[in-house]
């Protein structure tokens, strides 16, 4: 479904993605792990597009949309949940799922939001609160819950369990595995690298920028470099 | 009616009409800066425009609301083509960059209308004629209506528009999360196309219904954009409620002002309220408080 071949990017000078090859098939629950800096946000966001590339091409569905605009590629059916969750601060909580439709009218997003509700109770709870004010668990349900308005075929997930209580990471987890049964691909990157592989069906390791191991998501649970470099064991 | 009471009730009708033009001005403002950070020296040529457009299609033997839609519709095209042409292209330039392509546009407009239209000053006439009607003793041109009526209008369908449409939450959402909006499929150029046209919308109006009290010519723009600018920092740079109150007092300011202490004064003291607002309260009555978010 989502294929991405050579790609490099470069803030300012600074090359932070190098020659990065990685593909995602439908249904798949792909992850990605790497320290801090390796340039996981980073590829992430050429995805969705609000980065640019500059060397190398990204596929979706067999097109290639390395320079398509951001508002099209959520057409398509890309959504992001960005690191640091990126409410609309002051807009409700409802306002802020509504603009997750924001590529989709008509009645259904009633539905859609009805749907969203029943998963996280506590949202329609606090809906017409501004969302800045809920606290980091809530905030990320909000953001899932924010791109799964668009009806995404392709999910990204940027970091969904930071800064949580252990409780809630594993709520957090648990509806990701749910979203994958329900046939939503999914593209997790983590630096939680134990939970993140231990659901993916594959798993990228990313160093500096660069691809340095892939392989199914068991397999690399058990790789010695991922143990020593990423568990801690 | 004690006539200490006639006086200031008379300085306070002058004041709140000047302030509800500046008010539009300031909105004008605000709704540029929250798209895109930038403060557009340009509005004020809207409003220019706005009054010089309407007065030449009068000239024409236009009748005056033709004349008034082709002045405002005019105005919004060219705060279109100056996002499309001067703006879009370099988008991702620094916000200082940005201000000063629209201070050339200032020049430019300015320019070009002073060798188009010429440098004379031209009176509009009043929308619903010049007999002054009598409120407690002070009275108030029926001019004055005109402007207070329609900046209600104006900010009644601008609070509809944010409050109650989507398209109007995904401008809010952009200005407060340019990563997020785009991330929600939103076409943040054309939001920033969008609060162009707004803008210039707002400018014409005003220039339109302030031209009958204070005349037009190819440089009022340069004030009145100045004194909205003003009004838009002393309510806070941003928000909308903000340009309101902050474009109603620096009116009432100025009024009061030019009434008890001399209207020397007049035009001064939009600078002193920059330079107060900017040294005592830097965000504003209703700003943002702390630092700018990058
Ligand atoms: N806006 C920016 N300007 C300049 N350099 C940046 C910017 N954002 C990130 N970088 C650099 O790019 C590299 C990759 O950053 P990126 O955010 O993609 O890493 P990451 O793997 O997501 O890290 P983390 O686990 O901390 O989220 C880092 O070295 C970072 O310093
Ligand atoms: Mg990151």
């Amino acid at each position: 479904m989502l294929q991405i071949e050579g790609l490099s990017s470069h803030y300012g000078r600074i090359q932070t993605l190098d020659g990065v090859d990685l593909s995602i098939g439908e249904g798949e629950l792909v992850s990605l792990v790497g320290a801090n800096g390796a340039g996981k946000t980073t590829l992430l966001r050429c995805v969705s597009g609000v980065q640019p590339v500059s060397a190398g091409r990204i596929l979706f569905d067999g097109r290639d949309i390395t320079r398509a605009s951001s508002h099209r590629r959520v057409k398509l059916g890309i959504a992001q949940v960005p690191e640091g969750r990126q409410m609309f601060g002051p807009l409700s909580v409802e306002d802020n799922l509504r603009l997750g439709a924001f590529r989709r009218r008509g009645p259904k997003v009633a539905d859609d939001l009805e749907r969203m509700y029943t998963r996280f109770p506590i949202l329609k709870e606090k809906r017409k609160q501004p969302a800045g004010t809920l606290s980091g668990g809530q905030q990320q349900m909000l953001a899932i819950s924010r791109a799964l308005m668009s009806h995404p075929r392709l999910l990204l997930l940027d970091e969904p369990s930071m800064g949580l209580a252990p409780l809630l990471v594993s709520e957090i987890f648990d509806t990701i595995r749910l979203l994958k049964d329900h046939g939503t691909t999914i593209f997790l990157v983590e630096q939680n690298a134990y939970a993140a592989l231990g659901i993916a069906t594959r798993g990228y390791v990313l160093e500096t920028g660069r691809v340095v191991l892939a392989d199914s998501g068991r397999a690399l649970l058990e790789n010695e470099r991922v143990k020593t470099a990423y568990l801690g064991l | 009616m004690p006539p200490a009471f006639v006086e200031l009730l008379q300085f306070l009708l002058s004041g709140v009409t000047s302030g509800a033009i500046y008010a539009l001005v300031a909105l004008g403002f605000a709704l540029i800066y929250n798209a895109s950070h930038v403060i557009n020296f340009a509005q004020g040529e809207f409003v220019m425009l706005g009054g010089m457009v309407t007065w030449v299609l009068l000239s024409q033997g236009i009748d005056l609301p033709l004349a008034v839609l082709g002045a405002v519709g005019l105005t919004m095209l060219v705060g279109l083509l100056l996002e499309k042409l001067a703006i879009e292209p370099v988008r991702n330039a620094n916000v200082v960059t940005l201000i000063i392509i629209t201070i050339g546009a200032a020049i430019f407009l300015r320019g070009l209308t002073s060798v188009t239209l010429g440098k004379d000053l031209h009176a509009l006439p009043a929308f619903s004629g010049n007999e002054p009607l009598d409120l407690m003793g002070a009275t108030i041109m029926p001019q004055s209506l005109w402007i207070l009526g329609t900046t209600a209008l104006i900010v009644l369908l601008l609070h509809v528009f944010f409050n109650y449409t989507l398209l109007g939450k995904a401008i809010l959402a952009t200005s407060h999360n340019r990563l997020a909006a785009r991330l929600m499929g939103i076409n943040v150029n054309f939001v920033l196309l969008l609060s162009f046209g707004l803008s210039a919308l707002l400018g014409a109006i005003a220039g339109i219904l302030i031209a009958p009290i204070t005349a037009t010519h190819f440089e009022v723009g340069i004030m009145l954009g100045l004194k909205g600018f003003a009004a838009a920092i002393l309510g806070g740079l941003g928000s909308g409620l903000g340009a309101i109150v902050g474009g109603l007092l620096l009116g009432i300011i100025e009024s009061l002002g030019a009434g008890y202490i001399s209207s020397d004064y007049k035009d001064a003291m939009a600078f002193v309220v920059i330079l107060g607002v900017l040294f005592l309260m830097p965000s504003g009555l209703f700003g943002k408080r702390g630092t700018e978010r990058v």
